[in-house]
């Protein structure tokens, strides 16, 4: 008999942080995004995604809204907003 | 073939017949010899194995734990303090499920420091959730590292088992032992399979946080897999014999003389040469006495203990350690294998004896049997000096 | 979204958490090849809870200090299998874990020669049980046990010099990095796993809840340390020092003002002095001062 020993990476992804949100939540403008991808590079949760220019964006069920990306990205193509006022809502 | 040996080449024969990959340990008496004869192996090529020297024994623990996880079978061994010293990698071994065999070479533990055997080390972590087995004789030590393996990685258990073994008694001790054919070893041993390893084809996370929703089991599946053991070591030990010829018969107990015995003593390890010497001169004597000699302290057998001694008048239990504040390790569970029973022994009596080397004689024993009377003794050290008492400081 | 990284969103670090950032940015670098042992600490317990982990490569945790020990045995392992040479082995833990608690095991692991690479997180006090004080604990600053009182100012030591201490075991590849710079921190992940041997990375990482800063100003505050000469970026190869990160020296009082543990100093010109003596020392030790 053995009992919870061992997790496989099936299992994780598993709390949606994003629901740690309680002051702002970042809005990608994808308008003057020049791809450098350090918004990838800093963000903590891994939840930053995207391929060309103007795509990249995060994901809500995970931002914990901790800012990193708005304060790396060299263009202020990434910009904090008040929780209830964000435009983009998924 | 029979050979004259000494214990702790013994060990190092019958280890490298299991061929562990890694092979790690940190020096201590009484425990060297075992691990030099190791590191020559492998210098020399006769042992195909990667030889870790670390710098503590909680390392080489760690780097046996780190090794098994990865899929390797390995090997450590270690005594006394050093055993106290890698004490929560030992809990952490078991807690993982990782098989390992461990040989410990019983010595007593500080202060007052003291190279020499008793059993406080091994008997302060029974409760790690290792498979504890005790031997009397350097024939059984090499038996047991073979069976510990085998035990210790079948698919039911996946726990650790240390081989314990009294510490310059048998480990310098020098004894005709009879040595596996590796052939034989490689039937009855099969290579190592894990359930789980550490292998980038398929990514696994071990040793996670477990919160209150998901402790608790992990302790009880070990409680279950020790009781399983007192079933599964016999199948081993019968395994065993059917390759090798040696008759361990369940490898929990060994009954010598109980049958109709009207004195009992209980004991664990090498001292069992001297009472069953004792034994054999009593009983020429016409004198029934017997000897109840526990192998697997972890698992207790606790229902063969209850069979063999219930009908048995008087008991005397003997303890190479204490539970210092309690009765005696051993002689609390021969005591709790009658609690609430029908039948019991009219007296269980309990002695400590032989700590920090002292010599175990046929006299002690003796003295031990005369003492074993109806009045039940709860907890007598024998072959004290009072007068060491007399010391008093501070005035 | 992509799910095939190595590190996966759902995990319960602090918003802004450096370490966060430094350990993704790891184990990204190393590449799925790659076994991970973790000390005890905060990234241990944010990282894998049951039934979660955010690894999607192999992991193990054993003990708060035995993650150099265990790697040991996993690389013997690996080499027994004959499969050494395509597995990286990376061990990783803290600052308490490393500095004070593991170094022993780290110790002897590097003076071994393994094949490892270990990666310290140093957020500068043990977070994971409420920020008390490290051997790597700045000077100066508050902690809960080395609080500021009539009779103290903070911690009374300057932090251990751990890059030192690994170096002088004569290992091929020592570097430190901030979680402020992260291509430098995954040229040097994969410059230390292209070098065989036992490799030292120390990464300074924010923790906005130990240094109460907000958790957006943690790239702002590495930034600062480096720049102020405070953590000097260096890399050696073979004992040699191969790059440092220059800088034009900024006053510490900027990077001390940003974060509550050194608030306590602003009001003190003699311990900024001490701290500023601390980055002027280090300044010129590495020669770290931009020419021109």
């Amino acid at each position: 008999m053995f009992g919870p020993l061992v997790v496989k990476p099936i299992k994780s992804k598993g709390d949606k942080t994003g629901a740690w949100r309680i002051k702002l939540r970042p809005k990608y403008l994808q308008k003057d995004c020049i791809a450098c991808k350090m918004c990838v590079l800093i963000c903590p949760e891994a939840c930053v995604r995207g391929k060309e220019k103007n795509t990249y964006n995060c994901d809500y069920n995970y931002c914990k809204g901790c800012g990193l990306c708005a304060a790396v990205c060299p263009k202020k193509d990434i910009l904090m907003f008040e929780e209830e006022f964000a435009g983009d809502k998924k | 073939m029979k050979e004259l040996l000494e214990g702790s080449r013994a060990v190092a024969e019958a280890v490298k017949l299991c061929k562990p990959g890694v092979i790690s340990a940190y020096p201590i008496t009484p425990q060297t010899h075992i691990v030099e004869e190791l590191a020559q192996m492998v210098a020399s090529g006769e042992l195909d194995s990667q030889f870790i020297n670390v710098e503590s024994e909680h390392s080489a623990a760690s780097v046996v734990l780190g090794a098994v996880a990865t899929g390797v079978r390995a090997f450590t061994a270690t005594s006394s303090q050093g055993l106290l010293y890698m004490g929560e990698v030992v809990f952490n071994i078991a807690g993982m499920r990782l098989p390992l065999v461990m040989t410990c070479a019983n010595r007593a533990i500080s202060a007052p420091i003291n190279i020499w055997n008793d059993q406080q080390d091994s008997i302060s972590l029974r409760d790690a959730g290792w498979i504890q087995l005790y031997a009397e004789n350097n024939q059984e030590v090499v038996d047991f590292h073979l069976m510990g393996y085998r035990i210790s990685e079948d698919k039911s258990m996946m726990l650790p088992v240390m081989v314990c073994m009294d510490g310059f008694i048998l480990t310098h001790g020098m004894e005709m032992v009879d040595m596996p054919e590796q052939e034989k070893v490689g039937i009855f041993l099969p290579p190592y399979q894990p359930l789980y390893k550490l292998d980038p084809a398929f990514p696994i996370s071990m040793g996670l946080l477990a919160d209150p929703d998901y402790y608790m089991e992990t302790r009880f599946a070990i409680k279950e897999t020790l009781k399983d053991a007192l079933q599964f070591i016999p199948k081993v030990a019968l395994e065993f014999k059917n390759i090798f010829g040696r008759d361990y018969k369940d490898c929990l107990v060994e009954e010598y003389h109980t049958k109709d015995a009207e004195k009992v003593i209980v004991a664990m390890g090498s001292v069992c040469g001297t009472i069953k010497e004792v034994v054999d001169e009593f009983r020429k004597k016409g004198k029934k006495i017997g000897l109840l000699r526990i192998i697997s302290f972890r698992p207790f057998p606790y229902q063969r203990v209850y069979e063999i001694l219930k009908d048995i008048p008087r008991v005397a239990v003997l303890d190479k350690s204490v539970s210092l504040g309690a009765y005696s390790p051993l002689a609390i569970e021969i005591k709790a294998a009658f609690a609430g029973k029908k039948k019991a022994p009219q007296a269980i009596s309990s002695f400590v004896a032989g700590l920090g080397g002292r010599d175990i004689t046929p006299e002690s024993i003796k003295d031990i049997l005369r003492k074993l009377t109806q009045k039940e003794i709860d907890l007598e050290f024998i072959d004290l000096k009072p007068e060491l008492l007399k010391e008093s400081y501070g005035d | 979204m992509e799910t095939d990284t190595l590190f996966k969103p759902g995990h319960t670090a602090c918003a802004g958490c450096g370490q966060a950032i430094g350990a993704k940015l790891v184990i990204e670098s190393a590449g799925p090849n790659t076994i991970v042992v973790n000390n005890t600490g905060c990234l241990e317990v944010f990282s894998a809870k049951y039934p979660e982990s955010a690894w999607n490569v192999p992991w193990i945790h054993s003990l708060f200090e035995n993650a150099a020990a265990v790697a040991s045995g996993v690389e013997a392992a690996l080499i027994y299998l004959g499969k050494k040479a395509n597995t990286n082995v990376i061990a990783q833990g803290g600052d308490g874990s490393t500095a004070d608690i593991g170094l022993q095991a780290l110790s002897g692991m590097l003076e071994r020669g393994h094949d490892i690479l270990y990666v310290c997180y140093d957020n500068e006090a043990y977070m994971n049980t409420g920020v008390q004080r490290s051997g790597l604990t700045p000077f100066s600053s508050a902690t809960t046990t080395s609080p500021v009182g009539a009779k103290s100012f903070g911690n009374i030591r300057p932090k251990k010099p751990m890059p030192e201490i690994a170096l002088a075991h004569g290992i091929p590849y020592m570097a430190t990095c901030s979680s402020a710079f992260m291509q430098d921190i995954q040229r040097k992940i994969k410059k230390a796993l292209s070098i065989k041997g036992p490799k030292y990375i120390q990464m300074h990482v924010p923790c906005p809840l130990g240094w109460r800063h907000e958790s957006e100003l943690t790239l702002q505050v590495a930034k600062l340390a480096v720049e102020t000469g405070l953590y000097p970026i260096v890399e050696y190869e073979n004992g040699v020092l191969i790059s440092k990160g220059e800088i034009t020296p900024k006053p510490v009082e900027e990077y001390l003002k940003v974060q509550g543990r050194f608030k306590h100093l602003l009001t003190n010109p003699e311990a900024i002095k001490q701290i500023q003596d601390i980055a002027d020392y280090n300044i010129q030790k590495y020669g770290l001062k931009k020419e021109g």
